[in-house]
C-alpha cells in the first residue's frame, strides 16, 4: 500500500479530524487534529492491512511565524513496507498534545526529548522530564526564540576572543621592549654587574618573533 | 620561536644506551644471582647442628683474625634459640626479597607476553627490552601522593594492604625452592600454606569496606565470597598428593616424587590428574586471576576493592596479586609436578654428595643449583600458562563462578579424593609406574596435537601478517 | 557550584530508601558505558532492581547547529554525530538534502558511497565486538580487532584523508574519487578479513565462557524490539529481518546481492546478547561481499552532480535514511527556502536502544547490565548529539 492509500483510509475512518495529504513536494504528510492523535495512531497500528508498528521518529518543528509548534510523527510498517507522516499542530504559547506512549513504547524517549528541547507537554506521559539537558535547565533550546541564560551554575558560556587577547599582549610587550631599548641606549657604558640585565633586554625580541 | 629548556627531552636510556643495557643486566641477572648465591650459601645451613658448627667455626676464624682465641659452643649456650631465630629471619628475608623481585619482574613478563599475544610490543623503552619498567613503576608508586578518602575508615584503610601482604608472604616460608632451599620445612607444610594464603581475603574485605565506596564494597564482597568458596576445592584437591605421599610436609611430598615426568604425582594417578586441574583452577580463583578476576573486574568495577588506593598502598595490593601467582604455581609444582626433583638423582645422592662436615662439596652445590633451576623453570612455565589464560579468556559472572565451585569443583575434588584413597590402597607401585607412563604419553600426545592445530589455524588465515620487527 | 546532584531523587524518582538497597552510578566516567552515559542503578547486592539511563553528558546541540550553518557546511558536523560510523552520518544527510533539491548523485558516486560505507561498517563492527569482548573480560580480542581496523583506517585515509571523521560525502555526490590501486588494496584486505573472522570466532565468539555470559541474557523479543523502535543489529538480533539497504533501497544497493544475518538463538534464546553480537560479526562478512561486488561493477563517470554553491532548496521537507552500522539513521530536514535549514533532525539507532535498558534491567546482575549495554552497541554521541 502506498502513502496515498493510507491517507485515504484515514480520511475514510476519521473524516474531518484528519487533513488531506499534502502536495507532492518532498515527503507528503497528513495533518491530524491534536485531540485525535492517539486514536489515529492506534488505528494505524492495529488495523489489518495498515499495521504501522514501527514508530520511526517523533519530532517537532517550531514555526514562530505561523505561531505553531508542529509535532511530526514518522510511522512505518515493517511487515507491509509502507508508511506515512502525521503532523499535529500545537499552540506555540502552550504546546500540548496527548502522548502516544501507549501505542508505541518507542515514543517514551522521543517525546521526552521534544519536551526537553521544545517545551511541548505530552499529556499522560508517565515520566515527562528532561533528557538531554540537566534537570534544572531554564528554557527550551530548539525553539526559535531561545535565549541563552548566560551561564549555568557559574559556568560561563562566553569567553574573550583569544585572538584579541594575544594581539594585546604582543602589543604591550613590543612597547615595553622598545622603551627599554631606548632607555639603555641613553645610559652610560654598562659595567659587568649590569651587563646581563641590558643583554636580556634585546634577547626577548627574537623569541617574540 | 625556539624555546629551550635546561634538559633535553630524550630519555636517559636513549642517550646512554650502554648504561641502559648495563642497568638491565644488573637488575635482570645480578639481583637474582645475588639472591641465589645468598640462598645457596645460607639455606643449606638450616638444621641446628649445621648452624652450631657454622657459628663455632665463624667465631674461631674471627678470633684468629683478631689474635684471640674465641671458643663459642653454641649447642650449650643459652642464646642458641636466639641465634636460630636470627638465622630464620635472615632466610625469611631472602625469601621475602624474592617475593618482591618476582612481583615486579613478573609484571614485566606479563606485559611483554600480553603484548605479544595482542600483536603489540609492550614496554620497550625503559632499559633494554623494557625490563626496567617495573622498577620505574615501583619508584613512581612510592613517589605518588598517598590519598586517603576523608570518609574512609582511617585505621582500617591504612592497615588493609598489610593484611594482604601478610597473606602473600607467609606461604613463601614453606615453599621448597630446591633440595635444601626452604626457609623451614614444617611438618604441616601444606596445611599451613593453604591456611595462610587465605589471609589475603582479609585484606580484600577490609579494604573494600574501609574505602567507604560502593564500588570498592562490591569488589570486596565479591572477593571474599570467591576466595572463601574456592578454598574448599583447593584444599581437597591438595589433599590428593598428601594421600599419595603420606605426609603433609612439602619437602616430604616432593621427595616422594621423582624427577622424570612419569614419576610426578600428576601422572601417577588419574584422580591426581583431575585433581591437578581442580587445584590450578581453584588457585586461579583464589588469586583473583582471570577468568576469576571479578573483585577487580576492570571493565565493571574499575579496580574494585583497591579503587580508592594510590601510591605505595596500591603498589602493595598489586604486588600481592602478582606474587600470588608464584605461590599458586609453586604449590601446584610442588604438589603435583615433581617440585625440585632432578631426574636420575635420588635422596641418597644428595646425602652422599654433602659429605661430612662443612662446607659441603662442590657437587652438592651444583646439584642444589640444578634443583633450584628445575623448580624455578617449572614454576615460571606454570606462571606463563596463568598469564596466557588471563589474556585469552573472558570473565565469568559471579553466580556462574559460585556454581562452578560448588556444583562442579567441590564434588569433583571429593571424588578425586576418594578415588585416590582407593587407588593408594588397591594399586601396587608397579601399577602406578604404568599409569605414569600411560598418562605421560597421553599428555605428550595432547601437547603435540595442540601444537599441530595451532600451526594449522595460523596458516588458515590468509593475507598480511603484522610486522613486529620493532622489538 | 550548587548543582543539585541528588540523582536518586531526580532519576530514580524515589525518596524512600531500603536498608539493603544501594544506588550506584555506572558512569558517566566508566570504561564500559561506551561513552559518557550514566546508569543510575538500584541494586541489592549483585541483583539490580532498576537501572535508569541518564544521558545528555555529550549533548552538543548539533540539531540547533543545523539551523545556524548553511547546508554544505553542516557536513563535518554529521561526522561528529557518530564518529565511529561517520560515513553513514555523512551519507544520510546528503541523501536528505539531495531529496530536498531533487538531485541524485551520479552512479559512480553512489558506488563509492557504498564501498566507503561498507568499509566503515567493518571498521565500526570491529570496535563494537572488540569492546564487547573487553567488557566481558577478554582484553585480547579488542587489540586484534583494532589491529585489523588499522588496515581499514589506512584505506579510508588514502581515500579521503581522515581516519575517523571522514567528511567524505558531499551533497550531490562524493568529494574524492578512488585513488589508483586502491581497489586492489581493498581486495587484499578483504581476502584477509574473510579468513580472519574465523580466527576471531575461534578466539572469542564460540568460547564457552563468553557464550555462557551472553546466552539468554538481555533477551529482547521480536515484539518488544519493534515496539521500542530498535533498529539495525539490535532489531535483527531479535529475528526481525529488516535492513534499510534491502527494504527501502537507496544509493547503489539495489545492484548488490547480500544476505541479512538475523539472530537465530543458536546458543540461547533468539534476541539475547550473543545473537546481537554474532549478527555484527556476520555483517562484516556481508559487507565484504558488497564491497567486492561494488569494486567489480564500478561505473565510470563523475563523482559529483551539478549543485549550486549556495544551496537554497524550495520550502519543503525530506527524509534521508541510511542503514548505519548502529541501525537506521534518519535525517529529517525541513527547509524554508533559505540557505540554512529550518529544522534538522537526526534520529539515531543508539537513542532508541537506550529506552529498553530500563525495561531489561529488572532482576539481572551487574555483569549482565554491562553485557546488555555492550550488546546494544550504544555510543554516547549518537544518543546525545
Amino acid at each position: 500500500m502506498v502513502t496515498e492509500e493510507i491517507a485515504t483510509r484515514l480520511k475514510a475512518q476519521f473524516g474531518e479530524d484528519v487533513g488531506a495529504l499534502s502536495e507532492s513536494k518532498g515527503d507528503r504528510f497528513v495533518v491530524v487534529k491534536s485531540e485525535k492523535i492517539v486514536e489515529v495512531c492506534r488505528f494505524l497500528k492495529t488495523t489489518a492491512g495498515l499495521e504501522l508498528d514501527y514508530c520511526q521518529d517523533i519530532t517537532a518543528v517550531d514555526w514562530p511565524l505561523r505561531k505553531t509548534i508542529e509535532v511530526v510523527y514518522h510511522l512505518y510498517s515493517l511487515a507491509l513496507r509502507h508508511g506515512i507522516v502525521l503532523k499535529v499542530e500545537t499552540d506555540r504559547e502552550r504546546p500540548a498534545v496527548a502522548t502516544v506512549e501507549g501505542v508505541w513504547r518507542a515514543a517514551t524517549w522521543l517525546e521526552r526529548e521534544i519536551y526537553d528541547l521544545f517545551g511541548v507537554n505530552f499529556i499522560g506521559h508517565a515520566d515527562l522530564r528532561r533528557i538531554l539537558l540537566p534537570d534544572d535547565w531554564v528554557g527550551h533550546p530548539l525553539r526559535k526564540d531561545y535565549q541563552e541564560a548566560g551561564g549555568y551554575h557559574g559556568i560561563e558560556n562566553t569567553r574573550p576572543d583569544p585572538l584579541v587577547q594575544l594581539t594585546k599582549v604582543t602589543e604591550e610587550k613590543r612597547k615595553a621592549v622598545a622603551a627599554a631599548a631606548t632607555a639603555s641606549a641613553k645610559a652610560p657604558a654598562p659595567d659587568i654587574a649590569s651587563a646581563p640585565s641590558s643583554a636580556s633586554a634585546p634577547s626577548p625580541s627574537p623569541e617574540e618573533r | 620561536m625556539r624555546i629551550t629548556l635546561g634538559l633535553d627531552s630524550t630519555s636517559l636510556t636513549r642517550r646512554y644506551p650502554k648504561l641502559a643495557i648495563l642497568a638491565t643486566l644488573f637488575m635482570a641477572f645480578a639481583l637474582p644471582a645475588g639472591l641465589y648465591l645468598a640462598a645457596l650459601a645460607i639455606f643449606p645451613l638450616n638444621t641446628p647442628e649445621r648452624i652450631d658448627a657454622t657459628v663455632d667455626a665463624l667465631a674461631a676464624w674471627c678470633g684468629r683474625l683478631v689474635g684471640a682465641d674465641w671458643q663459642v659452643h653454641l649447642a650449650g649456650s643459652p642464646y642458641r634459640y636466639l641465634v636460630y631465630t636470627l638465622f630464620l629471619l635472615l632466610v625469611a628475608f631472602i625469601a621475602v626479597n624474592y617475593a618482591a623481585v618476582f612481583g615486579g619482574a613478573s609484571t614485566w613478563v606479563e606485559r611483554r607476553v600480553a603484548g605479544r599475544m595482542q600483536s603489540r610490543i609492550g614496554p620497550n623503552r625503559t632499559g633494554a627490552a623494557g625490563f626496567l619498567a617495573w622498577v620505574a613503576d615501583a619508584v613512581k608508586m612510592v613517589l605518588k601522593e598517598d590519598t586517603i578518602p576523608a570518609s574512609a575508615d582511617q585505621l582500617l584503610f591504612r592497615a588493609a594492604p598489610y593484611f594482604s601482604m601478610v597473606g602473600l608472604l607467609l606461604p613463601f616460608v614453606v615453599l621448597p625452592f630446591g633440595e635444601s632451599t626452604v626457609v623451614t620445612d614444617m611438618n604441616v607444610g601444606v596445611f599451613y600454606a593453604a591456611a595462610t594464603s587465605a589471609f589475603v581475603v582479609v585484606g580484600i574485605l577490609v579494604s573494600g569496606w574501609a574505602s567507604n565506596s560502593k564500588w570498592a564494597l562490591f569488589g570486596g564482597i565479591r572477593g571474599a565470597a570467591q576466595v572463601l568458596s574456592y578454598e574448599i576445592p583447593a584444599g581437597i584437591a591438595m589433599m590428593v598428593p598428601v594421600l599419595m605421599a603420606g605426609t603433609l610436609s612439602m619437602q616430604g611430598i616432593v621427595r616422594a616424587q621423582g624427577g622424570w615426568p612419569w614419576e610426578w604425582f600428576v601422572f601417577r594417578n588419574p584422580a591426581a590428574f583431575v585433581a591437578f586441574f581442580i587445584a590450578v583452577t581453584s588457585s586461579l580463583a583464589e588469586g583473583n586471576r582471570t577468568p576469576f578476576d571479578l573483585p577487580e573486574a576492570e571493565s565493571e568495577l574499575v579496580a574494585g576493592y583497591h579503587a580508592e588506593y594510590s601510591g605505595f598502598r596500591l603498589a602493595i595490593f598489586l604486588m600481592v596479586e602478582w606474587a600470588n601467582m608464584w605461590i599458586m604455581a609453586g604449590l601446584a609444582v610442588t604438589l603435583f609436578l615433581g617440585g625440585w626433583q632432578v631426574p636420575q638423582f635420588v635422596a641418597e645422592d644428595y646425602a652422599r654428595l654433602f659429605g661430612t662436615g662443612l662446607p659441603p662439596s662442590l657437587g652438592w652445590f651444583l646439584l642444589q643449583v640444578a634443583s633450584m633451576l628445575i623448580f624455578i623453570i617449572k614454576t615460571w612455565a606454570l606462571v606463563f600458562v596463568f598469564i596466557w589464560l588471563r589474556w585469552t579468556l573472558p570473565r565469568v559472572r559471579v553466580d556462574q563462578l559460585m556454581s562452578v565451585c560448588w556444583k562442579y569443583l567441590v564434588p569433583g575434588a571429593f571424588l578425586c579424593f576418594i578415588v585416590t584413597l582407593l587407588w593408594q590402597m588397591l594399586v601396587p607401585p608397579v601399577g602406578m609406574d604404568y599409569t605414569g607412563y600411560a598418562l605421560t604419553l597421553f599428555a605428550l600426545l595432547v601437547l603435540g596435537k595442540f601444537l599441530v592445530d595451532t600451526r594449522r589455524n595460523i596458516a588458515k588465515v590468509k593475507g598480511h601478517r603484522v610486522d613486529l620487527s620493532n622489538w | 557550584m550548587a548543582i543539585d546532584m541528588n540523582i536518586e531523587r531526580q532519576v530514580l524518582r524515589r525518596t524512600e530508601t531500603s536498608a539493603e538497597e544501594i544506588v550506584v552510578n555506572f558512569g558517566p566516567q566508566h570504561p564500559s558505558t561506551h561513552g559518557v552515559i550514566n546508569f543510575v542503578t538500584q541494586t541489592t547486592g549483585e541483583i539490580i532492581r532498576r537501572s535508569v539511563p541518564d544521558v545528555g553528558y555529550l549533548h552538543r546541540g548539533l540539531e540547533k547547529i543545523g539551523e545556524l550553518v548553511p547546508y554544505p557546511g553542516y557536513m563535518p558536523f554529521t561526522d561528529r554525530i557518530d564518529y565511529l560510523a561517520a560515513m553513514f552520518a555523512n551519507e544520510g544527510y546528503a541523501l536528505a538534502v539531495e531529496r530536498l533539491l531533487s538531485v541524485e548523485a551520479p552512479p559512480r558516486a553512489r558506488y563509492i558511497r557504498a564501498i566507503a560505507g561498507e568499509l566503515c561498517r567493518i571498521s565500526n563492527h570491529f570496535i563494537s565486538i572488540g569492546t564487547m569482548a573487553t567488557d566481558i573480560g577478554a582484553a585480547t580480542p579488542l587489540t586484534h580487532a583494532l589491529r585489523e581496523r588499522e588496515s581499514v583506517n589506512d584505506l579510508l585515509e588514502e581515500l579521503c584523508g581522515a581516519r575517523l571523521t571522514f567528511n567524505c560525502h558531499r551533497i550531490g555526490g562524493v568529494a574524492y574519487d578512488l585513488p589508483a590501486g586502491w581497489g586492489d588494496k581493498v581486495l587484499r584486505f578483504l581476502d584477509h578479513l574473510d579468513s580472519y573472522v574465523q580466527e576471531f570466532d575461534r578466539l572469542i565468539s564460540f568460547n564457552k565462557i563468553y557464550v555462557k555470559r551472553l546466552a539468554n541474557v538481555g533477551v529482547i523479543t521480536r515484539a518488544q524490539a519493534i515496539d521500542y523502535g530498535l533498529v539495525g543489529p539490535n532489531l535483527r538480533g531479535s529475528g526481525v529481518k529488516w535492513d534499510v539497504r534491502r527494504d527501502l533501497p537507496y544509493g547503489a544497493y539495489p545492484d548488490f546481492e547480500f544476505d541479512i544475518p538475523v539472530g537465530t538463538g543458536r546458543f540461547g534464546t533468539v534476541g539475547d546478547c550473543w545473537d546481537r553480537y554474532y549478527v555484527r560479526v556476520q555483517e562484516m562478512l556481508e559487507s565484504s561481499k558488497i564491497i567486492r561486488q561494488a569494486l567489480a561493477k564500478l561505473p565510470e563517470g563523475e563523482i559529483m552532480a551539478k549543485v549550486p554553491r549556495k544551496l537554497k532548496p524550495e520550502a519543503g521537507e525530506a527524509v534521508g535514511r541510511v542503514e548505519s552500522a548502529r541501525g537506521e539513521m534518519l535525517y529529517y530536514v525541513v527547509s524554508d527556502g533559505s540557505e540554512k535549514a529550518h529544522r534538522l533532525r537526526v534520529r539515531t539507532g543508539s537513542f532508541m536502544a537506550m529506552a529498553i535498558i530500563e525495561e531489561l534491567s529488572h532482576g539481572i546482575m551487574v555483569a549482565d547490565l554491562i553485557a546488555i549495554i555492550a550488546s546494544l552497541d550504544v555510543v554516547a554521541p549518537e544518543i546525545d548529539r
